[in-house]
């Protein structure tokens, strides 16, 4: 098997992004002056994985500076510092350069080496144990440099500890990917390893599994009296699972200047060593076994210890927690047409929670049931069977539903993958501008379509943005106004109907109308004379080129953002409305479908045509008693239901084709609601229910208002999904003159 | 112009509209199939016919005829619609039927033999003519597909406030 490894150094950076994620926002969750070990440790661990991982590829400098904040944090973890507000930003700082580091790497491109050392010297700074075998010179390697000579001469310092570490891997330690050379060197950065090999277990060549691990070794290490056990543990790891291991120490007090091989020479020999075995008959050297272990207080490390501490977690923070599904990752050439509409770094890959696919299992399983039993029927049917051709196809039916829910399920994701990043981003913003914000999140969990959510991103992060530099004032000036000094974002989503929304929501300053209409004269978007409501003056914000900031800032302020939030927003099938209150706050609010590709419909038919309506638009259809039916103005239509008035739609007038019936009363009305109007669709009637595809009209045409999209039907042919929203500006800008001429029963 | 690309020939398909003979690059069509009914789309102009499903695209179909303000003709069997690629200004690609009265051949035509067209005496603009050519006896009309079905309702429109 060969492995590919472009593709695995690509998961590497995936996973490293996530473990960013992770760290960043354990970071934003500590309290100053407490320390929460479980956070610190599921910290340490995020950067443990990335320098691991880096050290596959050899990335020396993120090696080098994740070591240097592990040791931090592990610095943290055992009490040494009281958690700061400034140790928690030069973390997150550290955090950003890794970042920086790492997608330099991805991309191939050299990053920013000055803010990377200068964060390394800072670390390094207020580190209470130095760290010894790192200098701070970049690119310096982490095992010992003697590649060339055969021997190093090693000055071990006054106090040394010897350890003995006997070391019998399971069988099936290869397969699980494990390699003991890598450990032994890893050991040997330590201090000075001497390690023996025990062949005794290799059988006869004859019945040799070449899959199998049947050596054991002893290792002795002479290190410093710095070395703890800890480190030493931590080297096994990953292979405390898979291995006896027993790990003794004793002291020397003696200074001892000796000629010892180096680790590549030993390296080297247990290669030569195992090397022959693949090989033919070979002789072992039973010196080679030699047994000196010292028993002086032998650790055991039991498998509980490990599950419980380490893999559990990390699993858990894996599978449920929030990583970010990698931001960075490229973009992707497979798709052509994509890359002309859309050229943004969206990622490929999706993060799915096993209960996902496992029911998308069950499911595909009793589909292939179902099959088996239409085949049965179909193989030899004669007319008595056909209860159970029917059976099989209700069920088929079932089954395809749901298949066809989770397969969507898949592509669902909660909206906290988005709002995760906001902690962050206002933490960093208040520090900038001097503002104190508290970011409150609520309904994370609101699930919605990935595209729809990646294509969210960019837009919330500028709202944010916007409320954070234009919205919340400064605390001097919320002192003034009588406000509470910290200023709250709130972020919420949740579902309404077919859609999610999402609200920016802040008790910031509002914003100033008159500022905007002066302006908006200024630029010569409107005229003095004019007057406009304020919505309409609101609706300005969204006009290109207008910023109401009195200073441009490297934030916002520049008047290119709402617009394009705006245009992202549409693209998606959504829509944005803006509320204000002078000094009181804004309140952004997102609308978006929840996914864009199925809906459930409801099938109507005005003459020959057919048109379908999303289900949950539908609020009631009902029969029209002639009573209730009014004329506005003479021209307009209105239906009492209830105690509302409701206006009515005549959708052959609107889309002037043949109606079956002009009479009300032999029709049907459908209420239906669409951006907080409700209408009643005359039609000539409801039919069937069913899943629709949406299809794009734009993808050969273009958008057509009051429609949303297409679909095909059930015999091939096409038909058109009615906006109800788009309906009903349709609507109320539509001559009033049609309606009146078939106003008149035909 | 290169001399060397006025000399290789392109193919082009023809097809026939009341008595004139039109062109296109035959690279730009897809497939020629029959009239089926369409799903006539509200508030467009006449010669957008509606959408068909073309194998699980929708496809909007176009009538060359009232496109050019020629005089309707019954859609029957006979009805040809050509499946073309249309490429906008902006590079994106979409797929759209023509109906026509007829296909009529296919040509081989050297650029150089088309000749620009006299502004005068057709039923279309001149914008979306690439030129004249002659074959044998014959003249025909290259139409410039990507200028004809980009413009006016075809275009792809920005939406905007």
């Amino acid at each position: 098997m060969t492995i590919n490894m472009a593709e695995v150094q690509a998961l590497f950076f995936e996973e490293s992004f996530e473990n960013l994620d992770l760290m960043e926002s354990g970071l934003l969750d500590f309290d100053v002056g407490a320390v929460n070990k479980e956070l610190v440790n599921s910290i340490f661990r995020a950067a443990h994985s990335i320098k691991g991982g880096a050290g596959i590829f050899k990335f020396q400098q993120v090696i080098t500076f994740a070591h240097t904040v592990e040791a931090l944090l592990d610095e943290m973890r055992n009490d040494e510092h009281v958690i700061t507000q400034s140790i928690i930003d030069l973390l997150l700082r550290s955090v950003d350069v890794l970042r920086m580091m790492l997608s330099a790497l991805q991309e191939g491109a050299a990053h920013d080496n000055d803010e990377a050392h200068a964060c390394l010297v800072e670390v390094r700074g207020i580190l209470k144990t130095p760290l010894q075998e790192m200098p701070i010179e970049e690119g310096m390697t982490t095992s010992t440099p003697a590649t060339n000579t055969s021997n190093v001469t090693v000055k071990t310092t006054p106090q040394i500890k010897n350890w003995y570490i006997n070391f019998k891997p399971l069988p099936h330690l290869l397969q699980t990917g494990n390699e003991p050379i890598n450990l032994f060197r890893e050991l040997s950065n330590l201090g000075t390893l001497q390690v023996t090999v025990d062949v005794s277990q290799v059988p006869p060549l004859a019945t040799l599994d070449t899959q199998v691990c049947y050596l054991s070794w002893q290792l002795q290490l002479q290190s410093n009296e710095k070395v703890t056990q800890a480190e030493i543990n931590e080297i096994f790891e990953w292979v405390e699972d898979d291995c006896e291991l027993t790990i003794t120490t004793e002291s020397e007090d003696t200074t001892v200047e000796e000629t010892v091989p180096s680790v590549e020479e030993v390296v080297k020999e247990v290669d030569e060593t195992i090397a022959p075995i693949e090989e033919t008959t070979v002789t072992f050297d039973d010196e080679l076994v030699d047994t000196a272990i010292v028993e002086d207080e032998p650790v055991t490390i039991t498998k509980t210890d490990v599950a419980k501490t380490e893999s559990v977690p990390v699993l858990e923070k894996q599978t449920a927690n929030k990583p970010n599904v990698a931001k960075k990752s490229s973009k992707s050439t497979k798709n052509e047409e994509s890359l002309h509409t859309h050229g943004s770094n969206e990622s490929t890959s999706i993060r799915v929670g096993i209960d996902k696919v496992d029911a998308l299992i069950n499911i595909v399983g009793e589909l292939v049931i179902t099959q088996s039993m239409l085949d049965q029927v179909g193989e030899h049917f004669d007319p008595s069977r056909i209860t159970q051709l029917r059976d099989g196809l209700a069920q088929l039916e079932r089954n395809t539903r749901e298949l066809q829910e989770s397969v969507m399920r898949i592509r669902m994701l909660p909206i906290s993958y988005s709002f995760n990043r906001f902690p962050r981003l206002v933490h960093d913003l208040c520090t900038q501008l001097g503002k104190k914000v508290e970011l409150k999140l609520s309904g994370e969990h609101t699930e919605l379509d990935k595209t729809v959510l990646e294509k969210m991103s960019d837009p919330l992060v500028h709202l944010v943005r916007n409320a954070l530099d234009h919205g919340v004032e400064i605390p001097e000036q919320r002192r003034a106004a009588g406000k509470d000094e910290t200023g709250l974002l709130h972020l919420h989503a949740f579902h309404q109907g077919s859609n999610i929304v999402i609200q920016i929501k802040d008790d910031g300053a509002g914003i100033d109308l008159e500022k905007i209409r002066e302006k908006a004269i200024q630029q010569h978007l409107i005229n003095r004379e004019d007057s406009f409501s304020d919505e309409q003056l609101q609706e300005l914000v969204f006009h290109p080129g207008l910023s109401t900031a009195v200073q441009v800032s490297d934030l916002s302020g520049r008047g290119v953002g709402m617009d394009v939030v705006r245009r992202n927003i549409r693209s998606l099938g959504g829509t944005i409305d803006i509320k204000s209150k002078r000094g009181q706050g804004t309140t952004f609010s997102i609308r978006l479908p929840l996914t864009l590709a199925i809906l459930d419909g409801q099938l109507v038919r005005v003459g020959d045509h057919i048109y379908i309506l999303s289900l949950l638009s539908i609020i009631e259809s009902l029969r029209v008693n002639p009573k209730f039916v009014n004329s506005m103005a003479g021209r307009a239509e209105v239906y009492k239901l209830r105690e509302e008035y409701i206006p009515v739609l005549r959708l052959y007038n609107l889309f002037e084709i043949e109606p079956g019936t002009t009479r009300l009363d032999e029709g049907l009305l459908v209420i239906v609601e669409g951006d907080g109007q409700k209408i009643g669709l005359f039609v000539d009637e409801l039919l069937s229910q069913q899943q629709i595809v949406i299809k794009n009209l734009d993808t050969n045409y273009r958008q057509v208002q009051g429609v949303s999209g297409a679909t095909i039907l059930g015999d091939g042919s096409v038909a058109l999904i009615l906006d109800v929203a788009g309906l009903v500006k349709l609507f109320h800008h539509h001559k009033p003159k049609v309606i009146m001429s078939t106003a008149l029963p035909a | 112009m290169n001399h060397d690309n006025q000399q290789i020939a392109n193919k082009y398909l023809t097809f026939v509209l009341a008595t004139e003979e039109y062109a296109v690059d035959i690279l730009r069509v897809q497939e020629i199939k029959g009239w089926n009914k369409v799903t006539p789309i509200p508030n467009t102009p006449d010669y957008i016919c509606g959408v068909i499903n073309l194998r699980g695209t929708i496809v909007p179909i176009i009538d060359l005829r009232l496109r050019f303000g020629l005089e309707r003709l019954e859609y029957g069997v006979m009805t040809v619609v050509v499946v073309v690629r249309v490429v906008a200004m902006t590079g994106k690609e979409r797929i759209m039927g023509v109906v026509v009265d007829a296909v009529s051949d296919v040509y081989d035509v050297t650029e150089s033999e088309i000749k620009s067209p006299p502004d005068f005496g057709s039923v279309i603009s001149i914008e979306f003519i690439k030129g004249l050519a002659s074959v044998g006896e014959k003249m025909v009309i290259v139409l410039d597909i990507d200028k004809l079905l980009n413009s006016n309702e075809l275009a792809i429109v920005e939406q905007v406030a």
